[in-house]
């Protein structure tokens, strides 16, 4: 029982950032109709600004997370300015392409800049561990799962109670009859690109935290949280946190259970799981769990 | 359906269905592809074993280019699980031809058929699913295919690859050691793959050529610009989308065995998401739903690493090891195909294809500027 709770806290731990990560996708897309392949280069991008600012300008630590926020909020909207806007109008295959180019081209930047070494981020946890009732748990992973929470109340507040919020909800929902209103598409496009950046740069700190350090294979965790992502439906920000927690519990528990004692199933069955209960679900419901339907009129 | 032959000069315009549809058009197209012909059978006498290569993987590559040309520039089906089909092909010919030992053609044409039947399994999500939830279920199949590619070790060998003898002689035409009348020495292996894989492709591309002006392709096109239109005029989508599917994996898997032949070795590193990307670069960069543009890409992306490795000693800002810091030429490269992509979609999105077809406009119009 001890052992199941110990999975339970590291996977709601790793599914919180998927869920960060998810809730950037689903932003981006939302807004823009755009499946933004780029994220997991933003995840890295974030850390590895967080590790300038905390290693080598000696910033403290809530600093350098808040600086590395805001630099990549700016890396964001001036992505979206420069590279997607010109792509207004283009079909979506056209786009998506373009954030996968995007992707290849933030690596490679991120490794001439930084190298290819796992630099630290001299966060205040390490690796030390609590014990809650006989559980023993990592102190990172406790704070991941309040910095997930945090952010996500944010922006559920954002969302839904403030003006910049639900003029950002009209333009994904109608951008002509938003802009009728006084609500310029192109400022929202920016800001959710800022948006999502910000929240990129915080979900690879988290993941970063700790021994683990920050280097480019940091980027494939965009690759991991799409499951997440469609699993909960790609415009649901409540479907991407429960895909997201959904995945990472599954990711861990596999790892936990399945690969002692299923060995023939191959050593990285934990990396695979997310994409066979995708699979599954998506063949009950073709829009995930709390996707819309596309309605095609005939 | 042959045009009924007309002089004078708008000979070569098109002005019926018939025109339309036709396999050559002109008499000048036909004069250059004869011409294109006769230089491909000389040119590996003027090149070294290194463009040949090049030249080789180019070959390889335009078949499976042209395969995820047929699902996605002309049935708009994107997928970014092509490389798991090559991987599929590549496994199944060294299996095929170690197993069973089977002769040149038929282990080429065995992995064709196991990676249409893998197509037409996959096919049907494509039914369900529709746009991005369509390219994400693919990259799932890159990814699960990767595990088995990694644990399925009787047949993959596992993370250590297993060695390819896929014997290259048709009807007692060894392609491995080809050699002239009255020459004293064989010609190379390099030599005879080089014929092997653009006969190969030559014959390949020309089949697509066919189905894409033939009904299916018309079928394949409605789908991919309104399939709610097309299945009222009376397309089946079932049809058509598993088809495609089976018809691109098909040729996924041919390149696949190609490539295992040809590097005689297979593993699974070869077939990640990377791989994906560069063919949606080749069809991209070539010009989507062409049949020579997607030759055409796979030529320059093949080429293009080369060529920045080649010129890598002379280029100051690059560096020459992964340890010395800047950018090493593999992180050039890959940054030469992100910005590829980018350029081409945002100026020239009908790709080399667009831009040969500007050229020749320009020329055919002259003097007048259209």
């Amino acid at each position: 029982m001890s052992d199941f709770l110990q999975f339970l806290i590291a996977g709601v731990s790793l599914g919180a950032v998927y869920a960060l990560v998810s809730i950037g996708f689903v932003t981006i897309y939302k807004a823009t109709g755009v499946l933004n392949f780029a994220q997991g280069g933003l995840v890295v991008l974030g850390a590895m600004l967080a590790h300038t600012l905390r290693i080598q300008l000696e910033l403290p630590f809530a600093l350098a997370v808040l600086g590395a926020m805001l630099l990549m909020a700016f890396v964001g909207a001036a992505l979206e300015r420069v590279v997607l806007r010109p792509l207004v109008g283009k079909p979506v295959f056209a786009v998506t392409m373009v954030s996968l180019g995007l992707l290849i081209v933030l690596e490679q930047v991120a490794s001439a800049v930084w190298g290819y070494d796992p630099l630290l981020l001299g966060d205040p946890w390490g690796v030390s561990t609590v014990s809650i009732g006989g559980v023993s748990a990592k102190v990172a992973d406790l704070w991941t799962i309040a910095a997930a929470g945090v952010v996500l109340a944010v922006l559920w507040f954002f969302f839904n109670r403030t003006l910049r919020g639900i003029a950002m909800r009209a333009t994904a929902n109608d951008p002509e009859a938003a802009l009728a209103n006084g609500i310029g598409a192109g400022a929202v496009y920016g800001l959710a690109w800022a948006q999502s950046a910000a929240i990129a740069a915080l979900a690879g700190i988290l993941l970063a935290s700790g021994s683990k350090g920050v280097d480019l294979s940091l980027s494939q965790i965009a690759f991991r949280a799409f499951p997440a992502m469609i699993l909960g439906g790609l415009d649901s920000p409540g479907g991407a946190v429960l895909g997201g927690l959904l995945i990472g519990v599954t990711e861990v528990m596999a790892a936990g259970y399945l690969t002692p004692n299923a060995p023939w199933l191959g050593a990285n069955i934990h990396g695979v799981a997310p994409y066979l209960i995708m699979l599954l679900v998506l063949m009950v419901r073709p829009y995930g769990l709390a996707g819309t339907a596309e309605v095609r009129r005939v | 359906m042959t045009p009924a032959k007309r002089a004078g000069p708008n000979a070569d315009l098109t002005r019926r269905y018939a025109d339309d549809v036709r396999l050559f058009h002109g008499r000048w197209r036909q004069l250059s592809l004869a011409a294109l012909v006769v230089a491909m059978l000389v040119a590996p006498f003027g090149l070294n074993d290194f463009w040949l290569s090049v030249l080789i993987y180019s070959a390889i590559a335009s078949i499976g280019a042209i395969g995820l040309n047929l699902l996605s520039g002309y049935t708009g089906q994107v997928s970014l699980g092509h490389a798991f089909f090559l991987g599929a092909g590549a496994y199944s010919a060294a299996w095929l031809s170690s197993r069973f030992s089977l002769p040149f053609p038929l282990w080429l044409i065995g992995a064709a058929i196991i990676g249409g039947f893998i197509g037409g399994v996959a096919g049907p999500f494509a039914l369900r699913l529709r746009g991005n939830y369509l390219v994400i279920v693919t990259l799932g199949l890159v990814v699960l295919g990767q595990h088995v590619f990694e644990n399925w070790t009787s047949v993959t060998g596992g993370l250590s690859g297993v060695p390819v003898a896929a014997p290259l002689s048709f009807l007692g035409l060894d392609f491995a050691k080809l050699s002239l009348p009255g020459a004293e020495a064989p010609l190379s292996r390099n030599h005879g793959f080089f014929y092997l894989s653009w006969i190969t492709l030559a014959v390949l591309a020309l089949m697509a050529r066919n189905i894409v002006r033939s009904r299916p392709g018309r079928a394949m096109q409605a789908i991919r610009d309104r399939d709610v239109a097309a299945e009222v005029v009376g397309v089946s989508l079932v049809r058509y989308k598993v088809g495609a599917f089976v018809v691109s994996s098909g040729y996924a898997a041919a390149a696949g065995a190609l490539y295992a032949a040809y590097a005689r070795y297979v593993s699974p590193l070869d077939f990640g998401l990377t791989l994906s990307i560069q063919y949606i670069a080749m069809i991209v960069v070539g010009g989507m739903a062409t049949i020579h543009g997607s030759i055409l890409g796979a030529l320059f992306l093949t080429a293009v690493p080369r060529l920045v490795e080649t010129a890598g000693p002379w280029l100051p800002f690059l560096s020459q090891s992964a340890s010395g810091g800047g950018i090493t030429i593999a992180a050039a490269n890959q940054m030469i195909f992100g910005a590829l992509i980018i350029a081409f979609l945002l100026f020239e999105p009908r790709g080399l294809a667009g831009i040969w077809l500007r050229v020749r406009n320009y020329f055919v119009a002259w003097p007048f500027s259209y």
